[in-house]
């Protein structure tokens, strides 16, 4: 195992040192970084000219420069020394620096983006699997490779068009006209019907229900003006509570374990109860109390889950955990909608929330909510942007893989023991179908790193992809080699990461030593 | 038909059809899977559609087109520009896709750029997959060192990020006045060039699935025999190994092109890829983003067009995958739980000829070989 993984760095270390020579040369052959002086008629022409020369080092040839950069870089190999020297750009800022601003950027841009598509292509692809050949396979099926096909500028532009010019016409006077909302409620409630499966006449009730009920909530928003105060308010989020209770307790310990659904829907109480205890706390929110009471949320549901115990403690404490986790978040959605006039209102917005450019409004002024509403109405459209493009492949992949597992013996045999349903599939399908999607998912953290580089260049963003987008545009090779080098290095470590994991979680599959 | 009866009688058993026991060959089981995929023949009809159209309209290689303008042409605003297309009724007028500002037909342009993203499209599947193929066959067939070299190579190539070479590429065919052999080639075939080149770095996923199937032909019976007999390494690589991996080579070739679509048109919406005076449909997109409030049809037609021929060769992949894939004839336990057990007494799991236990025309055969 050592063996085998000393083995896998030295060649990657190899293979990225060819990479990188290549890389530089590249770069310093697409052109000319002086060719913007060559045409002044300034007379400090030659003066500048000397200037860049002696930053970028241009009399040393390219060849030879590399190993002046690689010397430098080298030395970002050595712990706490502190001397890590990756060059300067074309502006004489240090790389560094640079690379570190524009990590944070890509990551805030595109971890919630990986996550969700993760999560809901996962989702989808197991569902299409359990119900193969339905109309909702065949449905998600082509829409699957519909964004497979989508080009990510074009969609960008749309939602840009759509989501944030439309929307934010809409949010100046929300109403939404009656045949609107009886529109919404007839696509819901077909989609419902679709997904509902079962006999016809349970997928007509599902259907009919969704839609009285989508339409019925549309009707009363357009009248209290909800979408200018919206809120959530605490018999929402008991209702609401009570109803992720029942769904969580289903999937993770079966609706027969009283004890568990019991657990939860305590969890729920006590959630009703903290969201008043907590407003008061909430006003003076930052970022890491967020985080301590999530944990909290957490261990509170453990807790109770304990407490209650039953024939599975395990079970219960899992299903409370849970459940008190989300009713957490939905305390906190009713908090940033609470936090949502204030930022509509404010004079940087000046009404138009939802943002085309930027990570953040410039300036802006406002306590931790009103900040991160601002960064949540930024990072919306990209996000979204990626979530359709990288969707297709994760439903696709897990939709096999699951379809694979389920026509395995071990799945039969479960099922002729007589497991109910939820166990076949959660216990014995669901996780080993993850197995392949473990490696796909390594892959991709790995490649997150790089950041979206059409996206990043339609929406403005200024992260990873717009750095080296730069670099390449001006001929200015630290930049490119600063990106280069953190992307190549990530992706190597998680591709090993993804093979140990895939012998971890498979037995079967053993590492060469 | 025959046929029918035999697959319905096999699914019946939950075993998807046994098409090989029929004596079929290899080329006409993939063809029959082929062919019963509605997915995939739709894509290759809209496909084909695509490409006579781009192709016969506009003319190509000098060749002139039934179209009455080119991409260049300029021509007063009919009007205000918006597209004199209709469907109802159905007619097509002076600019059935509209004009842009100064009065370019879109029309043109749009087919324009649509046979530039296909010739680019094919060029890249041909050159990536003939040098994935002898990459992928010789590494795979004598390993050792020439096992070793190639497949660091790839390695060293697969996380060189294609932006950039794209870039130096536009970069060194910028420079006309320099006057090399290259500069020149790629400034009267700047087309030509780019896929030239994008080709020349998409064959390493490529050369590793080769490989990787050549590993495990290579320790066949029937390569043994071969070598017992006297064949010659070429005879076996192309009469041996060759045929029997020629499914994951095409499936993955149709892939990488539908990849190459979507390359293309991002790196000349980019600034790297087809650059004016010619156009492609990354490209106009790229310009007419800013117009989208004022002529919204500049930035329709382009994006559609780029969706349908990814889209359409997406699903012929898809069903080239699901006509070679030998894991199709796999045991479905739920489809034999949904058919009972009367339909598997009555036939022979075979399907060698058997009589239908039931009227094969009632609801077709749900096996993973129909539909999509």
């Amino acid at each position: 195992m050592v063996t085998y993984i000393f083995r896998r760095l030295v060649t990657a270390a190899l293979i990225l040192l060819g990479a990188s020579y290549l890389v530089y040369l590249l770069t310093a052959a697409s052109g000319d970084p002086l060719e913007e002086f060559r045409a002044n008629p300034t007379p400090q022409k030659q003066q500048l000219m000397d200037a860049r020369t002696e930053l970028l080092q241009l009399d040393t040839p390219a060849p030879l420069r590399y190993f002046k950069w690689f010397g430098g870089a080298v030395q970002c190999l050595v712990p706490f020394a502190n001397s890590c020297d990756l060059g300067k750009n074309i502006a004489g800022q240090p790389i560094t620096e640079a690379l570190g601003f524009a990590l944070v950027q890509t990551l805030t841009l595109v971890t919630a983006a990986t996550v969700l598509a993760i999560l809901i292509g996962i989702t989808l692809g197991i569902v299409t699997a359990l119900r193969q050949y339905s109309t909702l396979d065949y449905g998600v099926t082509f829409m699957a490779f519909l964004f497979f096909s989508l080009p990510i500028f074009w969609v960008a532009v749309l939602l840009k068009e759509f989501g944030a010019i439309g929307f934010n016409d809409f949010l100046r006077n929300p109403d939404v006209p009656l045949p609107a909302a009886l529109g919404i409620g007839v696509v819901v409630g077909a989609v419902t019907a679709v997904a509902a499966g079962g006999t016809m006449r349970r997928r007509l009730l599902a259907g009919a229900v969704a839609f009285g009920f989508v339409t019925a909530v549309l009707i009363y928003f357009s009248a209290t003006e909800w979408f200018k105060t919206p809120g959530l308010g605490p018999v929402v989020i008991a209702i609401a509570g009570v109803g992720i209770a029942f769904a969580v307790t289903l999937l993770s310990a079966g609706l027969k374990n009283r004890k568990a659904l019991q657990s939860a829907l305590i969890a729920v109480g006590v959630g009703v109860v903290f969201y008043f205890l907590l407003q008061p706390l909430l006003n003076e929110a930052t970022f890491l109390m967020i985080v301590l009471l999530a944990v909290a949320f957490v261990l509170i549901g453990m807790g109770i889950g304990y407490l209650v115990g039953g024939y599975d403690r395990g079970q219960s404490m899992r299903a409370a955990a849970i459940t008190s986790f989300l009713v957490g978040f939905l305390i906190l959605l009713d908090r940033y909608m609470q936090a949502w006039p204030s930022y509509f209102n404010n004079s940087r917005v000046r009404g138009r929330p939802i943002a085309t450019i930027g990570a953040s409004t410039p300036n802006i002024q406002g306590d931790f909510w009103v900040l991160s509403l601002d960064s949540f109405t930024h990072l919306i459209l990209p996000t979204l942007a990626l979530i359709l493009i990288s969707l297709a492949s994760y439903t696709r992949f897990t939709r096999a893989s699951m379809l694979e597992i389920m026509n395995m013996d071990y799945i039969r045999t479960a099922r002729a023991k007589g497991l109910s349903e939820r166990t076949v599939i959660m216990r014995h399908a669901f996780r080993n179908a993850l197995i392949p999607i473990a490696t796909i998912v390594a892959f991709d953290i790995g490649a997150l790193i790089g950041g979206a580089v059409i996206t990043e260049t339609v929406f403005s963003v200024r992260g990873m992809g717009f750095l080296f987008l730069d670099g390449i545009a001006h001929t200015d090779p630290n930049p490119v080699m600063g990106v280069f080098i953190c992307v190549a290095i990530t992706a190597m470590v998680f591709n090993l990461i993804a093979d140990l994991a895939y012998s971890a979680l498979d037995p079967r599959v053993r590492v060469k030593a | 038909m025959a046929e029918d009866e035999a697959s319905r009688i096999s699914a019946a058993a939950g075993v998807e059809p046994v098409l090989e026991a029929k004596g079929l060959s290899q080329g006409q089981i993939v063809r029959k899977r082929f062919l019963g995929h509605s997915g995939a023949i739709i894509g290759l009809v809209v496909f084909a559609f695509i490409f006579v159209l781009a192709f016969t309209s506009v003319g190509y290689l000098g060749i002139p087109g039934w179209w009455k303008y080119n991409h260049t042409q300029v021509s007063p605003l009919v009007n205000g520009g918006a597209p004199t297309s209709s469907l109802w009724p159905l007619a097509w007028g002076e600019h059935p896709f509209g004009q842009d500002r100064i009065g370019r037909d879109l029309f043109a342009m749009t087919m324009r750029g649509a046979q530039q993203s296909i010739t680019i499209m094919i060029v890249i599947g041909l050159i990536a997959g003939l040098i994935g193929v002898v990459v992928g066959a010789i590494s795979g067939y004598f390993r050792g060192w020439s096992e070793a070299i190639l497949m660091r190579l790839t390695d060293v190539i697969i996380i060189i990020p294609a932006l950039l070479l794209a870039a130096v590429m536009a970069a060194l065919a910028g420079r006309r006045d320099q006057g090399s052999w290259f500069a020149s080639f790629a400034s009267t075939n700047g087309v030509l060039a780019l896929g030239i080149f994008l080709g020349l770095i998409s064959w390493v996923a490529l050369a590793r699935l080769m490989r990787g199937e050549f590993l495990s032909l290579r320790e066949r019976e029937f390569v043994d025999a071969a070598r017992i007999s006297g064949a010659s390494n070429a005879r076996i690589i192309f009469k041996h190994i060759l045929p029997n991996a020629v499914g994951v080579l095409i499936v993955n070739v149709t892939l990488t092109m539908s990849a190459a679509i979507l390359t293309e048109t991002a790196l000349s919406y980019l600034g790297v890829g087809v650059k004016a005076p010619d156009t492609s449909l990354g490209l106009l997109i790229s310009q007419n983003q800013q117009a989208f409030a004022t002529r919204p049809w500049l930035f329709w037609f382009p994006g559609m067009f780029i969706v349908l021929i990814c889209l359409s060769i997406n699903f012929i992949g898809d069903g080239l995958r699901d006509a070679f894939d030998p894991r199709q004839k796999k045991f479905n336990a739920k489809k034999a739980a949904d058919h009972g057990g009367a339909a598997v007494q009555a036939g022979t799991v075979t399907g060698l000829g058997a009589p239908a236990p039931e009227d094969p025309r009632n609801d077709g055969p749900a096996d993973g070989t129909r539909g999509q």
